[in-house]
């Protein structure tokens, strides 16, 4: 809240000489110590917490995993062995830092759901709903030219597929391609610039989270109830309430992480990225990251080169200009009865979608029977796919703006003292 | 600053158009100088003088036997080096172009004379991975990463990629010699 005023005291003379030129240690403890909290935030509140932490492990990692790795195709891979094999610890520096990725992601897709699901991006908070998408946005284009890095066969057919739908732009998409891989084909100009922005963004998107972060302090946290913070009754400090919430998360979260780093490290990945690039084989089944599978069916689904290139795309626009289609007057889906049914949906559906972005096209999702020439009837899983696109797109473009229209909401507590007092009396009672 | 400003006693805003004209030039001279500036930082991204440099391959037929391919890499690429079966000549040659995604006859895609030689860019047109030898619908070639079909004259005939295997500029240099590029 921006209008809450400061409480911090310098107490020593090095605090006061300093809280007179720069006031950063008041920034810090307003923002982290002091800073009103809703008393009613549940634990999908600790993801931004966790999201912090995920950040500084993948750059405290990075940066060490570049002291011994080599951007030249011919040394790439044969560096990240080295690595793996011969560097000190060097094999727990490259898997906290591939399965950080994936932590990371994981964290995300949770933190947005829970957005989701209770209107975190309505009025007033559109702003820092965006600033988190282009986050995510920058977050996926990192992943993928981190995973370019190792320079194995997955990496290597991986960022030819997804540098050639640049080429799917009609007209200018050859020349951009051109300019993207800095040659005609995938190769040492496109590992090296590769290289420079897998380092730089990371940083990029420290800065946004810094803007994420400003952004969340002037309009406040949202809460599950849905309802502004009205009194000093409705919230708590930041410290002992948040920071000790968040670092039970972050402990927990860090448990699940240790799990995938100590006993299934390569559990995520895909083999076939222990095969070094070979620009003459593309492996029979490539496939991205799990995070970005549902996207890479959502590509599948369309048989248009180009409009398979513009629904994958859309398929994140329509996120950022989400807070404009919810038509609805009330924030948190607690109290929408209708739409918290569409949304439990909306999430089974993209867990779908990374399913089919796994599978083959052409296989059987099942199949009942098989025609004269001995091709199997039933439903495959381009068809599944095109279902489950449908889905996602209708749920931002029709059912977001019509069930907001339609929907009669239950009724809303006039604050989160009152809502949490009625939790209380209905666990009683 | 629309106010007339009297300073130094003399009428600055006697004259508002030449204001005006100065901050445009200064605006214009701003961008120009940031589009002049940005240029090379954009342009260097663009394939380096050694890169476009690229050398041309030559390669002898005769490593290739009856009913074959051989890949070889040019210029970043898979290049197929396919020696056609009769048959496959035929199939080929006995297509009509009404049936082609994108039509263009089999004669068109190899030298006259020399029709067992197939000589293509080994990159799928839909997204670019290196389709499979053999294999797929058509007996030519399957691309494994979204199921695109090419028939033995490495056309597209089924499957999400929009045009045909590309065929490199090439010469014969002499009878089962090639020059590549
Ligand atoms: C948003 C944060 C980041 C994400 C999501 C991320 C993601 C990734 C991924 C998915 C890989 C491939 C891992 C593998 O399969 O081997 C990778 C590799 C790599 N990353 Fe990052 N990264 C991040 C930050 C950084 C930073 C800040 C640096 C350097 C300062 C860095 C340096 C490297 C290097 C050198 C490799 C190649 C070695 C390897 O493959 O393990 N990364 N990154
Ligand atoms: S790259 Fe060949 S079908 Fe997609």
């Amino acid at each position: 809240m921006s209008d809450h005023p400061s409480t911090y005291e310098p107490k020593t003379g090095v605090e006061k000489w300093l809280d007179q030129r720069l006031p950063i240690v008041r920034l810090a403890y307003d923002s982290f110590v002091d800073y009103p909290t809703p008393r009613n935030l549940n634990y999908w509140w600790t993801f931004g917490g966790i999201l912090s932490v995920c950040l500084m492990i993948q750059i405290i990692t990075g940066i060490i995993l570049v002291m011994h790795y080599v951007p030249h195709v011919d040394m790439a891979f044969n560096s990240v062995e080295r690595i793996m094999r011969d560097v000190n610890y060097g094999w727990l520096i490259r898997y906290v830092h591939a399965n950080g990725a994936s932590m990371f992601f994981f964290a995300v897709f949770v933190h947005m759901f829970r957005g989701l699901y209770y209107g975190s991006y309505k009025a007033p908070r559109e702003v820092l709903w965006i600033l988190g998408c282009i986050i995510f946005f920058l977050m996926i284009a990192t992943a993928f030219m981190g995973y370019v890095l190792p320079w194995g066969q997955m990496s290597f057919h991986g960022a030819v597929v997804i540098t050639n739908l640049i080429g799917a732009i009609p007209v200018i998409g050859g020349p951009i391609l051109t300019w993207l891989q800095g040659g005609f084909a995938v190769d040492q100009p496109t590992l090296n610039r590769f290289f420079s922005l897998h380092y730089l963004l990371p940083f990029v998107i420290a800065g946004v989270v810094i803007l994420h972060i400003w952004a969340l302090h002037v309009t406040g946290q949202n809460n599950p109830a849905g309802v502004e913070i009205k009194s000093k009754e409705d919230t708590v400090p930041f410290t002992p309430y948040a920071t000790v919430k968040d670092g039970l998360g972050i402990i927990l979260f860090l448990m699940l992480f240790s799990v995938f780093v100590f006993f299934m490290p390569n559990a995520l990945g895909h083999a076939d990225n222990y095969i070094p690039a070979n620009p003459l084989v593309t492996p029979a089944h490539i496939v991205p990251e799990w995070y970005m599978l549902p996207f890479y069916a959502i590509l599948r689904a369309v048989p248009d080169k180009f409009l398979g290139v513009v629904a994958m795309f859309g398929a994140i626009a329509v996120i950022f200009v989400l807070p404009w289609l919810d038509t609805s007057k009330v924030r948190s889906m607690r109290y929408r009865p209708v739409m918290r049914w569409f949304f439990v949906i909306f999430v089974v559906v993209c867990l779908g979608l990374g399913w089919c972005g796994g599978q083959l096209p052409d296989d059987m999702v099942f199949s009942i029977g098989t025609s004269a020439s001995g091709t199997p009837i039933g439903l495959n899983y381009v068809w599944l796919t095109r279902g489950l696109t449908l889905y996602y797109f209708a749920f931002f473009l029709i059912i977001m703006p019509w069930i907001g229209l339609k929907e009669d909401p239950l009724p809303v507590p006039a604050s989160i003292s009152e809502a949490i007092l009625a939790d209380h009396a209905k666990k009683k009672g | 600053m629309s106010e007339p400003e009297k300073d130094h006693g003399t009428v600055v805003g006697e004259d508002p158009n030449r204001r005006d004209f100065i901050y445009i030039a200064a605006g214009a001279a701003a961008v120009g100088a940031v589009g002049v500036i940005a240029a090379p930082l954009v342009s260097q991204m663009n394939p380096a003088a050694d890169t476009l440099a690229m050398a041309s391959a030559e390669f002898d037929l005769g490593k290739v036997s009856e009913g074959m391919q051989v890949v070889i890499k040019w210029r970043g690429k898979p290049l197929f080096v396919r020696y056609r079966t009769p048959k496959e000549i035929k199939e080929a040659e006995d297509v009509k172009l009404s049936e082609l995604k994108d039509p263009q006859a089999d004669a068109d895609r190899v030298k006259k004379g020399k029709e067992q030689y197939l000589i293509l860019v080994g990159s799928c047109t839909h997204l670019g991975c290196v389709p499979t030898f053999g294999a797929g619908d058509f007996g030519g070639w399957f691309c494994p990463c979204h199921g695109s079909h090419y028939d033995t004259s490495g056309r597209i005939r089924k499957g999400p990629a929009p045009l045909n295997l590309a065929v490199p500029e090439y010469e014969y240099l002499s009878d089962t010699k090639v020059k590549i590029g």
